[in-house]
């Protein structure tokens, strides 16, 4: 073994670079793959480990009192499928009349006589249960600051159709499952219908199979058909809770796929390459080694060692590597989502790394493994330079072409060698296809944001505030922003010039049956209502009573374009038919966008609290501002000129993907100075020949990177569409991670010149592979290398 | 006698280890001779011939061809210097196996940037000229150990070079094609052609040196001007 251990440790001493290039692709690789790893589990871990504790309900059910009874819905939990049910419990709907300051929303609240149960055993974190009437129990909303939070204590009075009453807070519980805003005894619940209405049933269920989203749909039928028709308002599935609980961390984990696989094809490609490439410049030495009585297993060994020493360093490099990239990522993550997660994982940092080392082994070992088929006479045989052999046509073809020779030298080069060229070709394909995904990602998300345009012009409430606030003068927090007059706004919009159309957003909550949490609507006025909302199936709103809603909301609700609907206004129902599906992320996708008269009935007084104005062409926005500015001096409004905000989660999946396009480009270049070097050293003596016949050290440059031209061509244009299908899978999969459909403007994002100039990327990362080595080639001592003989 | 094409003065070679390869060597060689340097295996011999084409700078003294003072030139001076002054034939012919025959003899011309179709004329007229022109499109491994000097001749003498520098040109070679590379330095002697030669075929030596110079331990032993034998 200490002969094997020599072997080893001068093949690892003599080939440096090759060396180098193992470790930091196998670092490269093993970061992305902890990265994307830990995000994962950190995405999914604490929602899952939660709702295991809690049996969480696979199914909440919301049911209508005036068509189902409660025995009927008792019966439901026998239907085939359904493992546990809880229920039913009377709910009702109230709205609290001011909360701390915080959004004040209707919330649902559920009758329970207790927190335990055979599903969604909600904790409570802080209190007591509720125990008589005027009593609630919260749900800990999470996403709200603390001091934002109604404590245990505090008094909570209602508007709406149970105004008048009020409820005191005994405590504060959390259900994973996110089955109720609150909780109060079931006899409560009468009391806080409206007068005349029959009060609501839910029903939660746990079903035997709940994996996908097909599962809990068959489960959602079959509840359906046992009761009474109709009577099945709505059904929410624990995916969609599940996604939303992971916010936009589950966002990366498409990508982070997509990068990891990357990674690895690309590790596995280059170090095979290595290896293969150090037993076909050392036959020599492998004959001598076998002559020495060296078993072909030895040999094996031993180049499968020389790997194997820089692999491991490099793999535990990347362990640190990649959990140094977790913690900010997840600190971004946790500030939006609440939670404290570190990240750092110790089991997927050992799974990675006992797998990167098993794949580099195995790797190693197959490209290895000729070296022990080696017949020793054969090897001892080998002449120095190999017969033309293979690429001869190529070398023909390429000394026709009107280049300087040293350049067509080197373009012929590849062809020598089909299977290592091959290989290469498909490292800078990989590279290739990870900047083009990543440039289209970036796009995608931006493209996402684009459709959230508020126009050119906005118009706020209130007055401008011009320079800071007078010395002492008291801090008071200003009330919310009042609507300004819409009939003085839609004055002096229209009649100033440069108007193209414009429309009024009146921000408002609605609720509808089977959703917990209220629905945020926005009531348009104006003759261009619809600007930058991208359609995907159906019309935007014609005429009162009609909505556009996005997938979340069609999911949730279990409805599809062309329903009919009933919203809650204010203790009121509305009929509404939905006209629209709709690219909307705002609220989750939970928003409900329809005109303002849809409200007129419930909401008379409802006005605008912003105006979007888009301009016509050539229209100065700044100059029209101020005009516009100059129009609105009597009303309490002001006119800015609208800024793209720029979202934090966009900012981490930018810098994450360009930071992943790095390493993975790197990899590729690293992939090509391995090759190049490879054939430099097995080329040494001709290159002594070319500068003894008078090839200068810019020629030899020349002649080394022509030899990687073909590469790179080659591999830009085989990745680059591997990478524009990446984008779309991977966007379409992070659109339904998130539960919507994307419009084209999202999908379809490359133009032909873009994807020709990325293509062209594949050239410059061969180039850039092949300038060190071209250097060190143009700098061999021509003596020294004729004397190779 | 004529100006000196080279002109060695008090040139060291030495390398990191054992006693210096070139010791202190002067000498002069002028244009239209025909040098062949003699010496055991080890002497320098190659080292003085590496020295004059540029591919070695020496440890002192210095190296002037053709005026131009070869051990001050970088490595694209001397490359561009080579491909000017310089032909090279080795023992090992040195031909590139990837290339054909006509490929391999245009090489050097086409480095100098001469265009395709005239490299391509000028290298077949010389293979003409050495009788190898129907190998033109064959590669180097199918041709036999003298077809292949002749072919690496052709390639040293495509860009007309003021000196020709050979090491052990016969030293791979069986009689029968020993001697036809012999007769072939012999008529290019004849045509003017300045020649270096390394060699230890004193059969080689004796036919086509003017003068011979003898290489012990990196020193000049012996200079001698020869007649050549007919
Ligand atoms: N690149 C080198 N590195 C170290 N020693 C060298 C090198 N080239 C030549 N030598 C040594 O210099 C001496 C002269 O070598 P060389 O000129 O090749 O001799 P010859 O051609 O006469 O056989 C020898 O001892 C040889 O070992
Ligand atoms: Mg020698």
């Amino acid at each position: 073994m200490s002969a094997l251990g020599g072997v080893v440790r001068s093949g690892v001493g003599r080939r440096r670079v090759q060396t180098v290039v193992v470790g930091l692709v196998v670092m490269i690789a093993v970061t992305v793959a902890v990265l994307g790893g830990s995000l994962m589990v950190a995405a999914r871990a604490p929602f899952d480990r939660a709702f295991s504790q809690q049996h969480g309900a696979h199914l909440t059910a919301q049911f209508d009192g005036a068509r189902a009874m409660a025995a009927q819905l008792s019966a439901s939990a026998r239907v085939a499928g359904v493992a546990a049910a809880a229920g039913p419990f009377p709910t009702a709907t109230i709205t609290p009349a001011s909360g701390r300051g915080g959004p004040v929303q209707p919330i649902t609240v559920v009758g329970r006589a207790g927190p335990g149960g055979p599903v969604d055993a909600v904790t409570v974190t802080e209190g007591r249960w509720a125990t008589g009437p005027g009593e609630i129990v919260l749900q800990a909303d999470h996403r709200l600051p603390r001091r934002l939070q109604p404590q245990v204590g505090d008094a909570l009075p209602l508007s709406g159709p149970a105004g008048g009453q009020t409820l005191t807070v005994v405590g504060v519980a959390r259900s994973v499952s996110e089955t109720a805003g609150g909780w109060v005894v079931p006899e409560q619940v009468a009391a806080l219908t409206a007068p005349g209405a029959t009060a609501g049933y839910q029903m939660l269920y746990r079903l035997a199979e709940s994996d996908t989203a097909a599962q809990i749909e068959s489960g959602r039928a079959a509840i359906e058909a046992s009761v009474p028709a109709g009577a099945l308002a709505g059904a929410r599935s624990w995916l969609t809770t599940r996604t939303n609980s992971a916010g936009s961390v589950v966002l990366f984990v498409p990508f982070l796929i997509a990068f990891g696989v990357l990674g690895v094809l690309m590790a596995v490609l280059i170090i095979g390459n290595v290896i293969a490439g150090a037993v076909s410049t050392g036959t020599y030495r492998i004959g001598i080694l076998k002559a020495l009585g060296f078993t072909p297993q030895q040999v094996v060994r031993a180049y499968t060692a020389q790997a194997l020493v820089p692999a491991a360093v490099g793999a535990v490099l990347g362990v640190v590597a990649g959990n140094l990239l977790v913690v900010p990522v997840l600190a971004q993550t946790n500030e939006v989502h609440g939670t404290t997660d570190t990240g750092v994982t110790p089991w997927v940092d050992l799974l990675v790394l006992a797998g990167a080392l098993a794949l580099v082994t195995a790797t190693a070992w197959a490209a290895a493994s000729r070296a022990g088929r080696l017949r020793t006479v054969e090897v001892l045989a080998v002449g120095r330079t190999p017969s033309p052999g293979r690429g001869q046509w190529a070398a023909r073809l390429a000394a026709r072409l009107p280049l300087p020779r040293a350049v067509t030298l080197g373009l012929a080069q590849p062809f020598a060698r089909v299977l290592r060229s091959a290989t290469v070709v498909a490292a800078i394909a990989f590279g290739a296809a990870a900047a083009t995904f990543a440039v289209g990602l970036g796009v995608s998300l931006n493209a996402v944001q684009a459709t959230e345009s508020d126009g050119d012009v906005v118009i706020f409430p209130g007055r401008p505030i011009s320079g800071p606030p007078p010395e002492g003068a008291p801090t008071v927090a200003p009330g919310p922003p009042q609507p300004p007059d819409p009939v003085a706004v839609v004055e002096a919009i229209t009649a100033q010039p440069g108007t193209s159309g414009y429309r009024g957003v009146a921000p408002t909550e609605l609720t509808t049956a089977g959703l917990t949490s209220a629905l945020q609507t926005l009531a348009f006025t104006g003759d261009d209502s619809a600007h930058g909302y991208q359609m995907i199936s159906g019309n935007w709103f014609s005429r009162p009573g009609e909505i556009v809603v996005s997938r979340p909301f069609l999911t949730a609700t279990g409805t599809r374009v062309g329903d009919s609907l009933v919203l809650t206004d204010h203790g009121t129902p509305i009929d509404v038919r939905i006209v629209g599906e709709v690219f909307n992320v705002e609220s989750r996708g939970m928003q409900v966008l329809t005109a303002a008269e849809t409200l007129a009935a419930t909401q008379p007084d409802l006005r605008a609290l912003e105006y979007h104005i888009t301009l016509t062409p050539g229209t100065d926005p700044v100059g029209y501002v101020k005009a516009l500015n100059a129009a609105l001096a009597s009303v309490e409004a002001t006119a800015e000129v609208a800024e793209e905000e720029s979202d934090e989660i966009l900012l981490v999946v930018n810098a994450l993907t360009g930071l992943l396009t790095l390493l993975l480009v790197t990899v590729a270049a690293l992939g090509v100075l391995n090759m190049v070097v490879l054939q430099t050293r097995e080329r040494v003596h001709d290159l002594g020949v070319h500068k003894a016949l008078g090839m200068t050290p810019r020629q030899t440059i020349g002649m080394v990177i022509a030899s990687v031209v073909v590469t790179g061509l080659v591999g830009g244009a085989v990745g680059v569409p591997v990478g524009v299908i990446m984008q779309r899978v991977t966007v379409a999969e992070m659109g339904h991670a998130a539960g919507f459909n994307l419009p084209a403007s999202v999908i379809d994002i490359y133009h032909p010149a873009e994807l020709v100039l990325l293509a062209l990327g594949g050239l410059l990362i061969a180039v850039l592979g092949a300038l060190l080595p071209a250097g060190w080639a143009a700098r061999t001592r021509t003596a020294t290398a004729l004397r190779t003989e | 006698m004529s100006a000196p094409v080279i002109e060695l003065d008090d040139v060291s070679r030495r390398y990191d280890e054992g006693p210096p390869a070139l010791d202190a060597v002067s000498l002069r060689i002028a244009a239209g001779e025909s040098v062949a340097i003699l010496g055991p295996s080890g002497s320098g011999k190659s080292t003085l011939l590496n020295l004059v084409a540029g591919l070695d700078r020496p440890s002192g003294g210095t190296v002037t061809v053709a005026g131009v003072r070869v051990d001050e030139l970088g490595e694209a001076g001397s490359a561009r210097y080579r491909r000017a002054k310089i032909g090279m034939v080795f023992q090992f012919f040195n031909l590139l196996d990837d290339l054909t025959v006509a490929d391999n003899v245009m090489l050097p011309a086409q480095l100098a940037g001469m265009a395709r179709g005239t490299a391509r004329r000028r290298a077949m007229e010389l293979l003409g000229t050495l009788g190898v022109d129907r190998h033109a499109t064959a590669y180097p491994g199918r041709l036999s150990g003298g077809e292949r000097q002749r072919v690496a001749v052709a390639r040293a003498l495509v860009n007309r070079p003021a000196l020709l520098l050979a090491d052990e040109p016969t030293g791979a070679l069986d009689t029968a094609s020993g001697e036809e590379v012999r007769h072939l330095f012999n008529d290019l002697h004849a045509e003017g052609q300045t020649i270096v030669l390394v060699t230890h075929d004193l059969n080689l030596a004796r036919s086509c040196a003017t003068r011979t110079v003898q290489l012990v331990d990196g020193r000049v032993a012996a200079d001698s001007t020869v007649e050549p034998v007919r």
